[in-house]
C-alpha cells in the first residue's frame, strides 16, 4: 500500500460530503446509535436478529466421553446433546493440575476428534447387521437342508467346495443385504462352533488392538475369544509399533514418560517423531518447555509440521538414523569417557548398565570373539541360578564378584531379598585397561556396505583371565564397537573425527545420512553436556519414523545408548519417549484378567501378529529373502536356514515364539487320542513330534487343516490398515481381488523345513466377521458386519502413556438403530453359542501350547540363550525348556456365556500376577461382589457380576493397582520381599483410595504407583520410567538386572548384533529387483516409499471423515519432490500411479518443496473406500497404502526363551515393519473411471 | 475521553502446531449447515500460503479495507457510499466459490448399497452445489504444510512483497501456521460497506455482528472486509460471519475456538479503547505508523482517570479489573510482543498475533554457535528461518523493527529462562538487553508458558441488568413461521426470518436418525446438512429456490 504522504486532514473524516449526507439520513432509521464519525453502528440491545446463534449454542446435557481405539491421545471430551441427538464435541478442561510451576493438560484433543461425531448419522455408518447376499442365501438354504441347525447349515456352507468358492470370490464385490441381528449372531456362533468341532479351537482368531483406549470393548471380544480357546492376534508388534529394543535394553516393553514430564527435559531431540500431528494434545509441552530454555532439535528427513519449532533441523536421510546416532555414541564415549571422566556419567553406568559385566572371549581364526556374559556357574558355583548370575570385577580387590540383582536371583528361594541393585559397597571396574591387562583383538562386524552385508572390524580391546576364562568388559567392548581409540590396542581405529573410511565417526555418518560432521558431533556434545549438568534430563522423542524400518531394533539400539551412557533413564525430563502405538493400560492386572478370561481358564492363546499374517496370507511364498545374507560372516552356514518361513518354524517348536494354529491336528482331538490310548496327553504329544508323526501347522501352513478358518475383527481395520501386503491378504487369505505383481519364489530358493503346496490357496478364511460403525475396508470384505456403538454410545475406560490419568466413556446417546456395543454383541455371540454348544461341543479337554514366558522361571530354561533344535537333534524335546510348554484345559463350552458374564474362581486361588509381582486379589472381588451384585444360578453362581459394561469397567478398577490402592501397596510388599528394598511407601500415601468408574465419570482421575509400572507418581510427581529401579534399586527385568547394551544371545551373534551398529535399510534392488533408488524410466521415477502418519485421519479419527477430507485433499495422495515430480513430468494434483511388485496404488500428487529428493509419503491408512478410482496398472481398484508393502520378518526378533528376550503378549515379537519398501511413480491418464 | 471496551484476542503463533482442531470445533458448532457449507470462521493457513479465499490478501484486485483519499480522509477502498449505492446490483469485487472452494461430499451410502460387483464398491465424491461427479481441485486448506509448493506458494500475495529473496527449496524451506478469525476491528470496514446499516458494532463488548433481520444480502461487506471473513450464506441470501461466541462470552467462557486451542496460543481479554481517537488513527498516513497508531488508542486501565471516564461511560467495575488483568492488554502493551494483521489496511483489528520464532538457518549453525546463547540469539534474529521482511509484510505493513523486537523479548526470554532450567543464577542482562527488567521476564514467561486457563481467559460476563441483551432468548420452535408456526410465511424463507440453525440441523438430524433410509425422499422441506449429506438427492436443492415453503 502506498502511504498517502500529504499528512493527516485536519479533521479526520469519511470520503465525501455527499456520502456523509447520505449515511446521516439513512443512520437516522436505525436504532442504533452512529458513531459521530459515521464509520460504524454501536447497538444496544434488540438484538432477535442473532438469536439462532444463541439458539445453537443452546443444548440439554453435555457428556464425557472419548475416542476409543488406535489413538495415543485418551482425551476427554465433551459432548453435546439436544433432544437426543448428539450436535458437536469439544475438549474437556477439567484435568487435575499437574503443578502450578508447568502447563496444564487441558484442553487434550485434536481436529480429528473434534470431526467424531460426524460418523453418528453420517451415510457411512453402519445401521443394519449385512451379510453377503449370497452368503446369506446359501445359509438359509442350508439351514432348511438340515433341519435347522445352524451348526449343520454352516458345515453344508464352508465345507462344500462349490458353495464355498462361491461366496469367497464374492468378498469385496459389494452385494450385502440387511439380516437380522438373530441371523446374523447365528451364522456367526454356527462358524465358531463347527470350526472347534472339525478344525480345532485355534483355528478360531480374534484381532482388536490398543485395548488402553476403550477396556472393556477390547476385553470383552478378547474374553470370548480366549474363553473358547481362540488365539487373540497381538498388535504392537504387528503395526511395527513395538520398539524391539525396548525388551532387549530394558526388559520391559514402552514404559516412557507422560508429555508433561517433557517439560522437565533440558534438551529434547525429537527423533522422527513428528509431535504436532502425531501427538497433537501434547506437543504444546514441547513448544512451552522452550520457553523454559529448553533447547529443542528434529531429526527429520522432510521439513515437517515439528520441525518449525526446532532450534535446528537434522535432515538425515530416511532409515539412517542409526548411523547418526552411532557417530553421536562415538562423540560422547570418546569426550566425556575417555578424554576426561564424567563422574555423573560413570557413576551411572556402573550401578544401573551392563557396562561393567564381564565378556568371555573365544579364540576363533587369530581372534577373539565376544560370547557370553561370564556367570556365576563360570566361576564354578553350583547355587541356585548361578549360570544366570553376571559377574563383576571389584576395583578393590580386582577379584570377580557376584553382584545382587541378575536373574538368577529372581525366582528361586536363595535369591529372596537379594534381587536388588544394591552393590553393597563394592565398585565396579568399567574397563580393564591398565593394571596388567593384555590388548587381544577381537572379531566386530561392520554393516555399512551398499547390499548391507556384513565385514569384519577388527578392533582391540584389554582383556585378562578370570577363572580360566579370557574376559572384558561390555565397556571395552562397546569403546572398540564404536571405533573409539584409546592407547595401545591393536586394530583398525579412525584417525579422528573427520575419518569418513571407519565407523563410527562423525565424518563416517555424514556421509550416509548427509547431516553434516560438525553438526553431528555438536548436537552430541551439547546432549552429553546438557545431561551432565542436570543429572540427566536429556530427552529423546522417538517416533515411526526411526521405528518402522527393518532394522529399527538397532536404530534404536543406538538411541537408547546415548540416553544410558548420559545417565538420562529413570530421571524426571530424561530419557527415551517412545509414543508409538501401544497405550499404557494403567490399570493393567484387571484388564489382562478379565480380557483373557484368566478367572477362569489358564493359559490363553496369544500369538505374535507378523508370523501369523506372514504364513496365513502366503507372504511367505513370495520372499526370496535368504536370512543367510544378513548374518555375520562366516555365520550364515552355522545358522543353516534357507528362508524366513524356516525359522519361524523353528522359533515355534523350540517354544521361543508362540504358534497358532499350533499343530496339524486338532488340539481336542489330541487329548482325545491320546486319552483313548491311555496315555497322557502330554507325553503322547511330545512323542508323537519326536517321532514325526505329529507336525506343527506352521510347517506346512497352506494345508487345509492348518488354515485360521474364523476371524473376528472389532475396533479395527485390518484390511484398510495394519495389514501390510494387502493385497496378499486379499487373494491368499480373503480370496478377493488382489493386484499382486510378483512372483512366487522359484523351486531351489524355497524353505527347506516348509511344506510347498501347489497351487497356493485362495480364501483360507470360513468366515470373516466384522464390528464397526462405519464401511471400512475391512468390513467391504466381510462375510457378516455387526453394527457396533460409537464411543459416545457406550461405557467404558480409557488410559495412555501420555498423561496419567484413567478416565471414563459414557453414552452421550442410547445406540441408534440396530447398533449395540461391542459388550453387548460378544454377550449375544456367546449366548447363541452357548446354546449351540449343548448340541455339538459339550465339555472337551484342549491341548495348549504355549511359548517360553517373560517375568517367569522359563526364562533360566537355556543358560547363555543357546539355540538348540530338538527336532534337528541338537537337544531333547523337554515341555517349557526346549519346546513349548503344554497344558490341557479343560473347556465347558456349553458355559461359555455364564463365564462371560461373571468374575471366575481362579482368582482368589491364584491371585493375579503382573510382571512378576503377585497381587491377592481375595478383598478386591468381594468388593466387587458388593459393587456389582452377584450371579444367581449357572457357573457363575455366586460370583461378582459382569453382566453390564459398568460391571467390567469396575472389575478393571478394583482388580489393578493403579486404580485400587491397597492391591499397589500389597503388590510392592512382595516386591520387597523379592528385592530387599523398601518400596510400598511410594503407594501407602494413596493406600485407601480406590478409584471407581463414577469417579472417572466425574473427572479424568490421577491413577496411583503401583508396581505394576516403573515410574512413580508419589507426592505428585511426573511419571517417569524406570524411577523405582533407579531410586529403590529395584533391577530392570533382564538378564543382569541392568540396562543392556550386549546380547549373549547365539542368534544375536550370528546376525552380528550383540552390540548396537548400523544396518542400513533393506536394499530393495539387490534383494528383491526393484529399480534403484531415484532411477527415471519410462515406466516413473523410483522413490523410497514411506507411509508416516498423517494429520487428516490417525489417531482418533479415519480417513473418510468429510470434514478431513474437506480440510485437506479430499482423497488418496502421495507427497514427492518438486524434483522428482519434474523427472516423471507430474503436477501438483495429478493423477499418478504408485507400482511395485506388491501391488498398485492410485492417487493424486501433491508436490512439494517440503519433501526431500528420492522419497515419496503416502500417509498412513488411505484407504480404498473413498475417491480411490480403477488403477491402469490392475484394471482393480486402485490399492491402499498397505498395498506396496510386504512382511520382511527379521530373525533375531524371533528369538525367545532367555532372560529378556522372552515372549510376552505385545511384549516382544516380530515386527511388520514396512519403512525399506521402494516404489516406482508415474503419471497416468487424467481420466479416471470408477 | 471516551471509553469503551473491547474483546479481543491474541494469538501467539510461535506455539500454533496447525492442527485445526479450531476450525473443526468452530465449524461444528456455528457452521455445519446448508448455505454455508463452504463457511469456516475459523480457518488456519500455512504461511507462506495463498490463505483463503485464495489471495484474500491482494487488495489490488479485492479492495477491502480503507485506503486514504483525497485530503487524507479516509474511505472504502472498493469506493465510497455512492459508488456502492450504484453498483448494488453487480458486485465484481466478490470472491466466487472456486475462490474459496466448491464444497463436495462422497457417495458414502454406495459402499454399503453396491449391489455384486466386478470391483470393490467406492465412495465417489459429488459437489454439494451441483450434485454432479467432481475431480476436487481446492479445498480450504489446499496448501496445507506447503503442499502445492513452491508453484502455488509462490503465489502468496504477500510473499510477492517480500524485497528480500526468498527461495522456495528444500534447505530453505520455513512454513508457520496463520488462524484466522473475524477481527472484531475498531474501525470496520465491513460495517461501513453496508448499504443496509445491517452491520453493527455492540457497545459493551465491540463485537461486531450483522443484524439478520435487516440484512438483504448485498454483499458489500463481503467485499468490504479485507480479511473476507465475512461471508455468504447461499441458502439464507443473508451475511454471516464469526460472532466472537458471544453465547458464550456473555457468560464468561472463551469463545470454541480458543477453548479448543490444544497449542494454548489464544488470549482473550478486556481491552479499553477511547473511540473518539480511532478514525484518527486508522488515518495515520504512513501505513508503518499504524501499529504505533492503534496502540494510542489504547487505554490503560491502571490510569485512575481511564478508570474514571470508563464509569462515567457505564463500564461496570468487574470490567474494569478485567480489562487490568486483560493478557491481550499486557501482551500488546506491557510486553510489545502481540502485532495486528496487515495494519495497513487501516480497519483496526482486533485479534494480535505474537510472531514466531523460527529456528535461525544452518548459516548460523553452522559457525558453531550456540542458538542459546543470548548475543548470538539476538543477532540471529535476522537469519531466521523465517523472513523477518515476511513477517513485517504481515503485522506491521513492512516495519521490521517492531517484529524484530518482539522476536528479541522472545529470544531473550528463552535465554534468561535457560538458566533457571538448568538451576544456574539468572542474568539480569539479558532482559535488559532488549528493554526490560526481570519482573517482566518472568510474568511474560507465566502467561506464553505456563499459560493457565484462568489466565488466558480473561472474560468478565455480561451484565444481564443492564439491557435488552438477553430479550432474545425465547422457545427454540415457536419463533416466527417457524415449524411451530405454520410454515415459512408467504414470500418463502428469503423474505422473512431464518429458522434457527440449531433447530434446522436437529431436525435433519432427527429425521435421520428415525428414518432407515440414508434420505427420505419424502422429506418435503429438503432439506439437509451437508456435512452429513450422503449423495442422495439433487445438491441443487440445497440452494435457496423460490416456493420452497413446505414445512
Amino acid at each position: 500500500m502506498t502511504p498517502d504522504r500529504r499528512g493527516p486532514a485536519a479533521t479526520p473524516g469519511l470520503d465525501g460530503e455527499v456520502t456523509e449526507a447520505l449515511l446521516r439520513l439513512g443512520r437516522h432509521l436505525r436504532r442504533g446509535e452512529t458513531s459521530a464519525d459515521l464509520r460504524t453502528i454501536i447497538e444496544v440491545g434488540g438484538r432477535e436478529a442473532d438469536a439462532f446463534y444463541r439458539d445453537r449454542w443452546s443444548h440439554d446435557k453435555v457428556v464425557r466421553s472419548t475416542h476409543g481405539v488406535n489413538c495415543t491421545g485418551s482425551c476427554s471430551w465433551k459432548v453435546y446433546v439436544k433432544d437426543d441427538i448428539i450436535t458437536w464435541e469439544a475438549q474437556q478442561t477439567d484435568y487435575p493440575s499437574v503443578g502450578p510451576d508447568r502447563p496444564e493438560y487441558e484442553p487434550r484433543g485434536c481436529p480429528r476428534g473434534a470431526a467424531f461425531s460426524w460418523y453418528t448419522y453420517s451415510p457411512t455408518r453402519v445401521r443394519y447387521p449385512y451379510v453377503r447376499g449370497v452368503l446369506l442365501q446359501m445359509f438359509r438354504t442350508a439351514k432348511r437342508e438340515a433341519g435347522g441347525d445352524p451348526v449343520e447349515a454352516w458345515s453344508l456352507v464352508a465345507d462344500n467346495p462349490k458353495r464355498r468358492a462361491a461366496y469367497v470370490s464374492a468378498r469385496g464385490k459389494g452385494g450385502f443385504v440387511r439380516a437380522s441381528w438373530r441371523e446374523a449372531i447365528e451364522i456367526a456362533a454356527a462358524a465358531h462352533v463347527h470350526t472347534i468341532r472339525r478344525w480345532g479351537p485355534d483355528r478360531i482368531a480374534g484381532f482388536s488392538p490398543i485395548p488402553a483406549m476403550s477396556m472393556v470393548s477390547h476385553a470383552v471380544g478378547a474374553r470370548f475369544i480366549s474363553l473358547i480357546g481362540g488365539v487373540m492376534l497381538s498388535f504392537y508388534d504387528w503395526f511395527a509399533d513395538l520398539p524391539v529394543a525396548s525388551p532387549q535394553v530394558f526388559g520391559d516393553q514402552t514404559d516412557v514418560p507422560e508429555s508433561a514430564d517433557w517439560w522437565d527435559a533440558g534438551y529434547l531431540i525429537m527423533w522422527g517423531a513428528n509431535l504436532p500431528v502425531t501427538r497433537t494434545p501434547d506437543a504444546h509441552w514441547m513448544a512451552e518447555a522452550r520457553y523454559r530454555g529448553q533447547k529443542v532439535i528434529a531429526v527429520s528427513p522432510d521439513y515437517a509440521d515439528n520441525v518449525k519449532f526446532a532450534d535446528e533441523w537434522l535432515h538425515a536421510q530416511p532409515g539412517t538414523d542409526g548411523a547418526l546416532a552411532m557417530a553421536m555414541g562415538h562423540v560422547i564415549l570418546n569426550e566425556f569417557f575417555v578424554q576426561r571422566e564424567t563422574p555423573y556419567f560413570t557413576g551411572y553406568v556402573k550401578r544401573y548398565t551392563d557396562l561393567p559385566f564381564l565378556i568371555k572371549l573365544d579364540e576363533r581364526d587369530g581372534y577373539f570373539v565376544p560370547r557370553k556374559f561370564l556367570t556365576a556357574a563360570d566361576l564354578g558355583s553350583e547355587s541356585e541360578g548361578a549360570a544366570f548370575k553376571t559377574v563383576l570385577l571389584d576395583a578393590a580387590t580386582d577379584e570377580p564378584f557376584v553382584p545382587n540383582g541378575s536373574l538368577g536371583f529372581r525366582f528361586g528361594q536363595q535369591g529372596e531379598g537379594r534381587w536388588n541393585l544394591d552393590l553393597e559397597g563394592r565398585d565396579p571396574l568399567l574397563t580393564l585397561a591398565g593394571g596388567g591387562a593384555e590388548a587381544v583383538p577381537v572379531r566386530l562386524v561392520r554393516f555399512d556396505t551398499p547390499d548391507g552385508t556384513g565385514r569384519v572390524l577388527r578392533r582391540g580391546v584389554p582383556a585378562r583371565q578370570v577363572a580360566g576364562h579370557l574376559v572384558t568388559t561390555v565397556f571395552d567392548l562397546l569403546l572398540a564397537n564404536y571405533g573409539v581409540r584409546r592407547e595401545g590396542l591393536p586394530g583398525d581405529w579412525p584417525s579422528g573425527y573427520d575419518d569418513p573410511n571407519h565407523p563410527y565417526t562423525p565424518a563416517w555418518q555424514e556421509a550416509i545420512t548427509s547431516v553434516p560432521a560438525a553438526a553431528a558431533a555438536r548436537i552430541a556434545r551439547e546432549f552429553a553436556d546438557n545431561a551432565a549438568r542436570t543429572r540427566g534430563r536429556s530427552m529423546i522423542v522417538m517416533g515411526a519414523g526411526t521405528n518402522h524400518w527393518f532394522h529399527s531394533d538397532l536404530i534404536y539400539r543406538s538411541f537408547l545408548a546415548l540416553l544410558t551412557l548420559t545417565g538420562c533413564q529413570g530421571v524426571n525430563g530424561g530419557g527415551w519417549a517412545h509414543y508409538v502405538g501401544q497405550e499404557k493400560v494403567r490399570p493393567l492386572t484387571g484388564w489382562t484378567q478379565l480380557a483373557f478370561g484368566l478367572d477362569w481358564s489358564r493359559p490363553p492363546r496369544q500369538m505374535v501378529s507378523t508370523p501369523f499374517f506372514y504364513l496365513a496370507t502366503d507372504q511367505w511364498r513370495y520372499d526370496a529373502l535368504d536370512p543367510g545374507i544378513l548374518a555375520a560372516p562366516g555365520e550364515a552356514e552355522r545358522l543353516d536356514a534357507s528362508s524366513t518361513a524356516d525359522l519361524i518354524a523353528r522359533s515355534a517348536r523350540m517354544g521361543w515364539m508362540p504358534s497358532y494354529p499350533t499343530f496339524d491336528r486338532n488340539p481336542i482331538e489330541l487329548v482325545e487320542e491320546a486319552e483313548a490310548r491311555d496315555e497322557d496327553p502330554i507325553a503322547y504329544t511330545v512323542g508323537a513330534l519326536r517321532d514325526g508323526k505329529l507336525r506343527f501347522a506352521c510347517e506346512d501352513p497352506d494345508a487345509p487343516e492348518n488354515w485360521p478358518r474364523v476371524l473376528t475383527v472389532w475396533r479395527s481395520n485390518l484390511l484398510g490398515s495394519s495389514g501390510k501386503g494387502n493385497e496378499y491378504f486379499l487373494r491368499h487369505l480373503i480370496g478377493g481381488d488382489s493386484a499382486i505383481r510378483d512372483e512366487e519364489v522359484p523351486a531351489d530358493r524355497r524353505p527347506r523345513e516348509v511344506t510347498w503346496r501347489e497351487p497356493a490357496p485362495i480364501g483360507k478364511l470360513d468366515l470373516l466377521l466384522s464390528l464397526d460403525f462405519r464401511m471400512t475396508s475391512t468390513t467391504l470384505f466381510s462375510d457378516v458386519i455387526l453394527p457396533a456403538a460409537t464411543w459416545y454410545e457406550k461405557h467404558d475406560l480409557s488410559s495412555t502413556d501420555m498423561h496419567p490419568f484413567v478416565h471414563a466413556f459414557s453414552p452421550a446417546i442410547p445406540p441408534p438403530w440396530q447398533t449395540r456395543t461391542d459388550f453387548d454383541w460378544f454377550q449375544l455371540l456367546a449366548r447363541a453359542f452357548s446354546d449351540m454348544a449343548r448340541v455339538h461341543l459339550g465339555k472337551r479337554r484342549d491341548l495348549v501350547a504355549g511359548a517360553l514366558m517373560h517375568d517367569s522361571p522359563d526364562e533360566l530354561s537355556v543358560p547363555g540363550g543357546a539355540a538348540r533344535d530338538w527336532k534337528r537333534g541338537q537337544c531333547e524335546p523337554i515341555p517349557g525348556v526346549t519346546m513349548p510348554r503344554l497344558t490341557v484345559v479343560e473347556r465347558d463350552y456349553e458355559t461359555v456365556a455364564e463365564r462371560m458374564t461373571a468374575l471366575g474362581p481362579l482368582l482368589d486361588r491364584l491371585g493375579a500376577t503382573t510382571k512378576g509381582t503377585t497381587f491377592d486379589l481375595t478383598a478386591a472381588v468381594t468388593q466387587l461382589k458388593m459393587k456389582n451384585g452377584v450371579i444367581r444360578g449357572g457357573a457363575g453362581d455366586g460370583r461378582p457380576s459382569l453382566l453390564e459394561d459398568v460391571h467390567a469397567c469396575e472389575a478393571i478398577l478394583a482388580l489393578s493397582g493403579t486404580t485400587n490402592g491397597s492391591l499397589a501397596v500389597q503388590g510392592f510388599r512382595d516386591l520387597e520381599r523379592r528385592t530387599g528394598m523398601r518400596l510400598a511407601d511410594l503407594a501407602e500415601e494413596r493406600e485407601g483410595d480406590h478409584i471407581t468408574f463414577a469417579d472417572t465419570q466425574a473427572r479424568p482421575m490421577p491413577v496411583l504407583t503401583s508396581p505394576e509400572w516403573s515410574g512413580s507418581e508419589s507426592g505428585g510427581r511426573r511419571y517417569s520410567p524406570f524411577v523405582i529401579n533407579v531410586e529403590r534399586l529395584k533391577p530392570w527385568h533382564t538378564l543382569t538386572g541392568r540396562q543392556h547394551h550386549y546380547l549373549d544371545h547365539d542368534w544375536m551373534a550370528a546376525f552380528g548384533e550383540q552390540m548396537p551398529v548400523f544396518r542400513p535399510p533393506l536394499n530393495m534392488s539387490l534383494l528383491f529387483g526393484e529399480p534403484q533408488l531415484g532411477s527415471v524410466t519410462e515406466l516413473g521415477v523410483t522413490l523410497r516409499y514411506l507411509t508416516p502418519h498423517s494429520k487428516w485421519s490417525i489417531h482418533s479419527e479415519y480417513q473418510d471423515n468429510l470434514l478431513m477430507l474437506t480440510l485437506s485433499r479430499g482423497g488418496p495422495t502421495i507427497w514427492i519432490s518438486p524434483a522428482d515430480a519434474a523427472k516423471a513430468g507430474i503436477a501438483d494434483n495429478d493423477w499418478i500411479e504408485a507400482v511395485n511388485r506388491n501391488g498398485v496404488v492410485v492417487a493424486r500428487a501433491i508436490v512439494s518443496h517440503r519433501m526431500p529428493q528420492g522419497t515419496a509419503y503416502m500417509y498412513h491408512v488411505q484407504e480404498r473406500v473413498v475417491d480411490v478410482p480403477v488403477a491402469e496398472t490392475s484394471r482393480k481398484r486402485g490399492g491402499i497404502h498397505n498395498s506396496l508393502t510386504r512382511l520382511a520378518i527379521k530373525p533375531t526378533h524371533l528369538i525367545g526363551g532367555y532372560a529378556q528376550l522372552s515372549f510376552a503378549f505385545n511384549y516382544l515379537g516380530p515386527t511388520g515393519n514396512q519403512r525399506d519398501e521402494v516404489t516406482i511413480i508415474r503419471r497416468r491418464s487424467q481420466e479416471v473411471t470408477y | 475521553m471516551q471509553v469503551m471496551a473491547q474483546v479481543a484476542m491474541v494469538m501467539n503463533l510461535d506455539k500454533c502446531i496447525g492442527c485445526h482442531t479450531c476450525s473443526v470445533t468452530c465449524k461444528q458448532a456455528w457452521t455445519n449447515r446448508t448455505g454455508v457449507e463452504y463457511v469456516w470462521f475459523n480457518n488456519v493457513e500455512t504461511r507462506p500460503g495463498q490463505g483463503y479465499p485464495r489471495r484474500y490478501e491482494d487488495q489490488e484486485r479485492w479492495r477491502g479495507g480503507w485506503e486514504l483519499g483525497r485530503r487524507g480522509r479516509l474511505r472504502l477502498k472498493a469506493g465510497g457510499r455512492v459508488r456502492k449505492l450504484l453498483t448494488i446490483f453487480s458486485n465484481p469485487l466478490m470472491p466466487n466459490i472456486s475462490d474459496y472452494y466448491e464444497p463436495w461430499t462422497y457417495d458414502y451410502e454406495n459402499l454399503m448399497t453396491a449391489g455384486p460387483q466386478q470391483t470393490t464398491p467406492v465412495a465417489r465424491p459429488r459437489s454439494l452445489l451441483s450434485g454432479k461427479d467432481i475431480r476436487i481441485s481446492w479445498s480450504s486448506n489446499w496448501d496445507d504444510s506447503l503442499g502445492g509448493g513452491p508453484e502455488l506458494t509462490r503465489q502468496d500475495p504477500v510473499l510477492e512483497r517480500v524485497s528480500e529473496e526468498v527461495r522456495l527449496e528444500f534447505e530453505k524451506a520455513f512454513m508457520f501456521y496463520l488462524p484466522r478469525i473475524c477481527e472484531h476491528c475498531l474501525n470496520p470496514s465491513c460495517a461501513a460497506s453496508c448499504p443496509s446499516g445491517a452491520i453493527y458494532k455492540r457497545t459493551e463488548d465491540g463485537i461486531v455482528l450483522v443484524d439478520q433481520d435487516r440484512c438483504r444480502g448485498w454483499r458489500m461487506c463481503v467485499t468490504g472486509c479485507p480479511y473476507k471473513k465475512v461471508y455468504f450464506n447461499h441458502r439464507t441470501g443473508k451475511a454471516e460471519k464469526c460472532m466472537f461466541c458471544y453465547p458464550r462470552v456473555e457468560v464468561g467462557m472463551p469463545t470454541v475456538c480458543a477453548e479448543t486451542c490444544v497449542g494454548r496460543l489464544r488470549y482473550i481479554g478486556v481491552v479499553l479503547y477511547d473511540p473518539e481517537r480511532v478514525l484518527g488513527a486508522a488515518s495515520t498516513p504512513d501505513p508503518k505508523d499504524l501499529y504505533r497508531a492503534q496502540r494510542e488508542v489504547f487505554l490503560d486501565p491502571y490510569d485512575p482517570e481511564v478508570q474514571g471516564a470508563a464509569e462515567r461511560a457505564g463500564i461496570p467495575p468487574d470490567w474494569i479489573e478485567a480489562a487490568q488483568a486483560s493478557p491481550v492488554w499486557s501482551l500488546i502493551q506491557r510486553f510489545e510482543v502481540a502485532l495486528p494483521l496487515h495494519p495497513e489496511y487501516r480497519t483496526l483489528p482486533m485479534v494480535w498475533y505474537v510472531p514466531p520464532l523460527s529456528p535461525v538457518v544452518d548459516v548460523l549453525r553452522d559457525t558453531g554457535h550456540d542458538a542459546e546463547d543470548a548475543g548470538n540469539l539476538f543477532g540471529a534474529i535476522d537469519a531466521l528461518r523465517i523472513p523477518i521482511g515476511y513477517l513485517a509484510e504481515l503485522f506491521t505493513a513492512g516495519d521490521p523493527g517492531p517484529v524484530r523486537g518482539a522476536l528479541q523479548r522472545l529470544a531473550a526470554m528463552r535465554s534468561y529462562m535457560r538458566a533457571v532450567n538448568l538451576g544456574d543464577p539468572p542474568d539480569p542482562s539479558i532482559p535488559a538487553a532488549v528493554g526490560m527488567d526481570e519482573r517482566d521476564v518472568q510474568d511474560m514467561y507465566r502467561l506464553l508458558a505456563l499459560a493457565k486457563y484462568d489466565e488466558r481467559y480473561v472474560i468478565p460476563a455480561a451484565h444481564a441488568e443492564a439491557g435488552e441483551r438477553l430479550d432474545e432468548l425465547a422457545c427454540t420452535l415457536d419463533y416466527e413461521g417457524g415449524p411451530g408456526m405454520g410454515g415459512w410465511g408467504p414470500f418463502g424463507e428469503g423474505s422473512g426470518g431464518v429458522t434457527p440453525v440449531a433447530v434446522e440441523t436437529f431436525h435433519a438430524l432427527k429425521d435421520r436418525q428415525r428414518t432407515g433410509a440414508f434420505v427420505d425422499p419424502a422429506d418435503g422441506r429438503r432439506r439437509v446438512n451437508l456435512l452429513n449429506w450422503d449423495g442422495r438427492g439433487e445438491a441443487g436443492e440445497l440452494l435457496p429456490q423460490d416456493g420452497d415453503a413446505e414445512g
